[in-house]
């Protein structure tokens, strides 16, 4: 392997990169945009309402007095039928309807609706007259690191690796297979393992700007943690972009169009933007899917990340996750090599 | 055999139920410029691809300055081969000066990028991008990577196809400059004034197999005429009449027209238009040339070079 060819190659690779706009706004932009975006949607303690219709009907004054001190309520006075309507388009959570027993009409798989039924049940029954036999006292506490934006922020992390090690590898590669460039490459000396080498460089040059970028960003503007060593942090994001790098050659090393490749990419990424943990937790899906999801290349890599930045895991700590990951980035690369097409 | 450039026998390439190349046989000595002359679909490409290494053949045996392929010795060999393909789109948003030197630096010697862009002419668009380039110029990137490692056999795979004749004239002027260095060329085309003027010997390549093989000059010779009389008439005038008038040494039908091929033009077209006036055919035009290797072709295998569907 000849240093001058790998960096030539990287550097063809880089350069190809930075000239195409599009490009950079997918690896360096959108990420941010989609941390601005989710973080302001989910912020922590900001005036969490919920939507609640009173339907018309005897007494139904003295229920909208009763919950109007309540301030994490919207309320709405609707007849029957508008209600129903407003509950079945998502408008209202909750349906209080008047009588004796007053009815609550809700969907219990909604946490906002279950949250809505516990207000609204309390407030009536102490506008009843029912006293509280115990005193609590409530403490809000906003602590970084147990934010959503916290978990969301390494999330992202793992999601821009895998997207910019698959496509920026997958495409290149394929569209060089399309106009016989790869050919033309297989005439010269250069040898296999220098391409390929020079494309994870090319990669990982990349790396360091694109992790930076959204981690300071998320410190500067959501001020969310790096809890962990920067030896770990640097660590673990190279194992995630070594990993995608890997898979990356390994779905382009086939197909022949960018029509082909990109159906190959989406069915490998697509299982792992849902369930590897980048949104929300893993822990939602049922023990039976666990396996599986545990499995994913980008599971551990969003777990490894997470226990680094939020929990200041040091290198032993995620070294299960790691291992895991650069077993799926070495056996896809190895594979790749096998598979590799050149015309 | 040992000292030839390129040597093959028996040569076989199928692809899934279609024989490309069917039982090859060539020698090409060094410094010798050859040609393969042929419509699309010949085989050509895949011949010469076999020589690049980039296809292996179904059967047959094949040397390569003296080497085979399939080995440890492949990097080596590919040292010393200079390769232009068919259609190859090199990277859209390099410079043509970077695009030279990721090529240069696959080689462990050759030539500098500031010197091969000046030799195919492209030292004034060193820092455009490729996307940005004519075809003519593309074209003379392909050739100038096919150089960057100072080789000693090239390999142009149709090099001027679809260029205007001003950058095919530069084009053959590089080839010509690397032949006065001592290279060895393997060129395919279907240009027969291509072939006529770069080409020391030539192979007529005609569904997969070499169907006349000599210099150019000998080829034409040997229709045992040096003219070529071209005309359409109405009505279609009978052929087998024409065939024994005096000086007529073959005739073809194609594409409408009538071709004649003949020794003396001053005792042929006299005849011929007796003879079509006798058929009551009136001449509706006339053209006459002098003999190239597009009418060898046409007369071995009663098709033209052009007429060769595009793949």
């Amino acid at each position: 392997m000849r240093p001058r060819a790998v960096a030539q190659i990287a550097a063809a690779k880089v350069r190809e990169l930075v000239r195409e706009p599009e490009a950079l706004f997918w690896v360096f932009v959108f990420p941010l945009l989609l941390a601005l975006a989710l973080g302001l949607a989910f912020r922590a303690g900001g005036s969490e309402t919920v939507p609640v219709a009173v339907e018309d009907g005897p007494r139904a004054d003295w229920i909208v007095e009763a919950l109007a001190r309540e301030p994490s309520l919207v309320l709405r006075r609707l007849g029957p039928e508008a209600a129903g309507q407003a509950l079945r388009h998502g408008e209202v959570v909750l349906v209080v309807r008047p009588g004796d027993p007053v009815r609550f009409r809700y969907d219990p798989a909604r946490p906002d609706s279950q949250l809505a039924w516990r207000v609204v049940e309390a407030r009536l029954q102490e506008a009843a007259g029912r006293h509280d036999a115990l005193r609590t006292a409530h403490e809000p506490v906003q602590e970084r690191g147990a934010r959503y934006i916290d978990f969301l922020i390494p999330g992202l992390l793992g999601m821009n690796l895998m997207g910019t090690g698959m496509w920026g590898i997958g495409f290149s590669i394929v569209q060089a297979r399309s106009r016989q460039l790869l050919k033309r490459l297989a005439a010269t000396p250069m040898r296999r393992g220098e391409f390929l080498a020079g494309q994870i460089l090319g990669r990982l040059v990349f790396l360091v700007p694109e992790a930076g970028i959204l981690l300071l960003f998320a410190r500067a503007v959501f001020d969310v943690p790096i809890r962990g060593s920067w030896a770990a942090l640097t660590l673990a994001t190279l194992v995630g972009a070594m990993t995608f790098a890997g898979l990356g050659l390994l779905v382009a090393a086939r197909p022949r169009t960018i029509e082909g490749v990109s159906g190959l990419m989406n069915l490998a990424m697509m299982p792992m933007w849902i369930l590897s943990g980048i949104f929300f937790s893993t822990s939602r899906f049922p023990d039976l899917m666990q396996p599986l999801v545990q499995a994913l290349p980008l599971t551990a890599v969003n777990d490894a990340l997470r226990a680094v930045l939020l929990e200041g895991a040091g290198l032993g700590a995620v070294a299960g996750e790691l291992a895991l990951a650069g077993l799926w980035g070495v056996a896809s690369f190895a594979l790749a090599l096998r598979l590799f097409r050149w015309q | 055999m040992s000292d030839a450039a390129l040597w093959c026998r028996d040569l076989v390439k199928r692809y899934d139920r279609v024989v490309a190349v069917q039982g090859l046989s060539l020698a090409v000595s060094r410094g010798e410029c050859f040609g393969l002359l042929g419509p699309n679909g010949a085989g050509k490409t895949t011949t010469v691809e076999m020589f690049e290494g980039l296809l292996r053949p179904d059967a047959g045996e094949l040397r390569v300055l003296g080497r085979s392929w399939g080995g440890r010795g492949d990097a080596a060999l590919r040292e010393r081969l200079g390769v232009t393909l068919q259609e190859t789109q090199f990277f859209d948003k390099l410079t043509v000066a970077e695009t030279v030197r990721l090529f240069r630096s696959f080689y462990s010697r050759g030539r500098g990028p500031e010197e091969v862009l000046k030799l195919v002419g492209l030292a004034e668009v060193a820092s455009r991008r490729v996307r940005k380039l004519s075809g003519g110029q593309r074209q003379r990137l392909s050739v100038a990577l096919a150089l960057v490692g100072d080789p000693e056999l090239l390999f142009l795979d149709e090099p001027t196809t679809g260029l205007d004749p001003h950058s095919r004239r530069q084009i053959w002027e590089v080839v010509g400059r690397f032949r006065e260095a001592g290279g060895t060329v393997l060129l395919t085309t279907h240009y027969m004034e291509e072939a006529q003027r770069l080409c020391d010997r030539v192979a007529i390549m005609h569904e997969g197999r070499v169907i006349a093989l000599d210099t150019p000059q000998a080829l034409v010779a040997s229709l045992g005429a040096e003219h070529v009389v071209e005309f359409q008439a109405q009505p279609i005038p009978d052929l087998a009449r024409l065939r024994e008038l005096p000086g007529v040494r073959s005739v073809h039908w194609r594409n409408g027209a009538v071709h004649l091929t003949v020794s003396e033009v001053h005792r042929a077209v006299p005849a011929v238009l007796q003879e079509l006036a006798r058929q009551h055919a009136e001449l509706t035009q006339l053209i006459t040339h002098h003999a190239t290797l597009e009418d060898v072709f046409l007369t071995l295998t009663g098709r033209s070079l052009e007429e060769g569907e595009p793949r």
